[in-house]
């Protein structure tokens, strides 16, 4: 009994060490080269490189892309989950198994698909043009491919909560007399708040990182259509390692700062869906 | 669309539509000109891009690379787990947060962190490089960047049914006398083993579409290095929609099969736990 306690300690710890061998190795060890690189050259070139003039738009395109995926994806996350989970109707199944296409098919390919909708070879690009509408190698386009690789993230946190709770609170607030928004604030969405903001924080992760997606649709004009990551790429592309590091280290600290929140938030959430 | 039965909760009609209106700029439409593009294409035509020697090469390179990455992330990922969820140790909570680094971390920025750490002047580039062994720029190099990206899709997947497994068979088989590894063998692996094989599946199909930390890193050779998203992403440089498209839909058959793979066994996983067949 005793040689068997003693040998699984061995095991346990050399366990844990292979864990933070691979964890250091993996994914400490990249975090810190962003930040040794960026700073390889003082402190000068690094501040010079972050409040460049392009590096300052392409983190403003950034955040205007991932503002509108959180936006559009909260109302289409919000109705969805609603719409999925309140009612029984036909063509549930399909509707579930089309909002989680996105996240399955390649970025570049789903680049791919809305330059078929929108480029010049598609049937829409003569309306577009007498629009005067620009979508491919344009903003939108950007903002379309963020918004279709971010799509499920946030109702596919909130469709499970909202299973699980059943619907009896609603039926009562509704034979009772409350109208749908007053159900949805009073009701449904305290249940659901930490659900949603977990949701919102990995959709806000994905939108700021996209790259496959945007790259096809962007064209790459500097100061135009250029996100923080396709700087990035841009500048180590042209050998300026130094600068497309200090870039890279804007969006690290972003990275670092989700990944506290979504920590934060699912242990508060845990914490008070026990209570409850 | 119509219901079924009626229910007391308002709302339906405008949640419906909302949900139907987003759904079909976002993902229907794109889809649906995806098709018309397509039935455009001859049968011909279609088996001439895609049995070209180098897309037949990038195809070779990406299943690999995919493949051998997530292996690496089966076996890792149930070491990860386990220690996570079996064991108390300083640091624990920094350890499971750090899971989530991939997704959390633009791939671009991996890519070129990866790529600088690997190279023959980087840090673990240069440890190899005096064995003769070049990561980045090879294969190799590949598959570490696609080991980044898949770290968390086994842990994630297995993490759960660790927690919840029943100790009370572990305890009956210890009294009975079964040694530590032969109860992990019988009792434990067969109970996590769907599940690890879920996060395999999810990890190689995204592996296989993974574009932003492979570019950097891989070199991008003819024959050698290139992946498939990367001949999709030239083509479409070079306007050759038709050719891209092509490729394209060879990855999208690959992933939705690897799809439907995974939920297979997770439905099958699903119904033992809850004590059916």
């Amino acid at each position: 009994m005793n040689k068997e306690t003693t040998s699984s300690k061995v095991t346990k710890w050399v366990l844990i060490s292979i864990s933070f061998i691979f964890i250091a190795l993996m994914l400490l060890l990249p975090l810190i080269t962003v930040i040794i690189e960026a700073f390889k050259q003082g402190w000068d070139v690094y501040k010079q490189a972050v409040v460049d003039d392009y590096t300052v738009h392409a983190v403003l395109l950034t955040v205007e892309a991932t503002v509108f995926a959180v936006i559009i994806n909260t109302v289409f996350g919000l109705s969805a989950a609603w719409s999925l989970t309140k009612f029984n109707f036909k063509g549930k199944k399909i509707l579930t198994t089309l909002i989680d296409l996105p996240v399955t098919v390649s970025p570049i390919i789903a680049g791919l698909i809305f330059l078929l909708t929108f480029g010049r070879q598609s049937p829409l690009f003569p309306i577009l043009q007498d629009l005067d509408i620009k979508i491919v190698f344009a903003v939108p386009g950007i903002v379309l491919a963020t918004i279709f690789v971010t799509f499920p993230f946030i109702s596919r946190e909130l469709i499970p909560v909202l299973e699980s709770r059943g619907n009896d609170e609603e039926e009562a607030a509704a034979l009772m007399g409350a109208g749908g928004f007053t159900i949805f604030r009073k009701v449904t969405f305290p249940h659901i708040k930490w659900a949603f903001l977990y949701g919102v924080v990995l959709c806000t992760a994905r939108a700021m990182g996209e790259f496959g997606a945007v790259s096809v649709l962007s064209g790459h004009l500097r100061g135009k259509t250029n996100t923080l990551p396709l700087h990035v790429e841009i500048l180590f592309n042209e050998f300026q390692y130094v600068p497309a590091f200090a870039v890279a280290s804007i969006l690290v600290v972003m990275a670092i700062i989700i990944l506290i929140l979504r920590s934060v938030i699912e242990y508060t959430g845990m914490r008070k869906s026990n209570v409850r | 669309m119509k219901r079924t039965n009626r229910s007391v909760i308002p709302g339906f009609g405008l949640t419906t539509g909302i949900t139907l209106a987003i759904l079909s700029v976002v993902v229907l439409i794109p889809l649906a000109s995806l098709v018309v593009f397509t039935s455009h294409l001859s049968w011909d035509e279609i088996v001439a891009t895609i049995t070209r020697d180098r897309v037949l090469a990038s195809f070779r390179v990406s299943f690999l690379t995919a493949f051998v990455a997530s292996s690496v992330n089966l076996v890792m990922g149930i070491i990860l787990a386990w220690v996570l969820v079996k064991y108390t140790f300083p640091l624990k909570r920094l350890v499971d947060g750090m899971i989530e680094l991939p997704f959390a971390l633009p791939t671009a920025v991996a890519g070129i962190a990866l790529t600088a750490l690997t190279a023959d002047t980087g840090l673990i580039g240069g440890f190899f490089a005096k064995f003769g062994i070049k990561i980045a720029f090879t294969q190799l190099g590949i598959i570490v960047a696609l080991i980044f990206i898949g770290i968390p899709f086994v842990v994630r997947a297995v993490q759960p049914v660790l927690e919840k497994l029943d100790p009370s068979y572990e305890e009956a088989a210890s009294v009975l006398g079964a040694s530590r590894t032969r109860i992990f063998w019988k009792i434990i692996f067969p109970e996590i083993i769907p599940a690890a094989l879920t996060g395999f599946g999810l990890a190689f199909g995204r592996c296989l579409g993974e574009y932003g930390s492979v570019v950097f890193i891989a070199g991008n050779k003819p024959f050698e290095t290139e992946i498939t998203p990367l001949i999709i992403m030239s083509e479409l440089q070079e306007y050759d929609y038709a050719s891209a498209t092509t490729i394209a839909l060879v990855m999208l058959i690959a992933s939705f099969v690897t799809l439907f793979l995974v939920n297979l066994v997770q439905s099958r996983n699903t119904k033992i736990l809850k004590g059916g067949v």
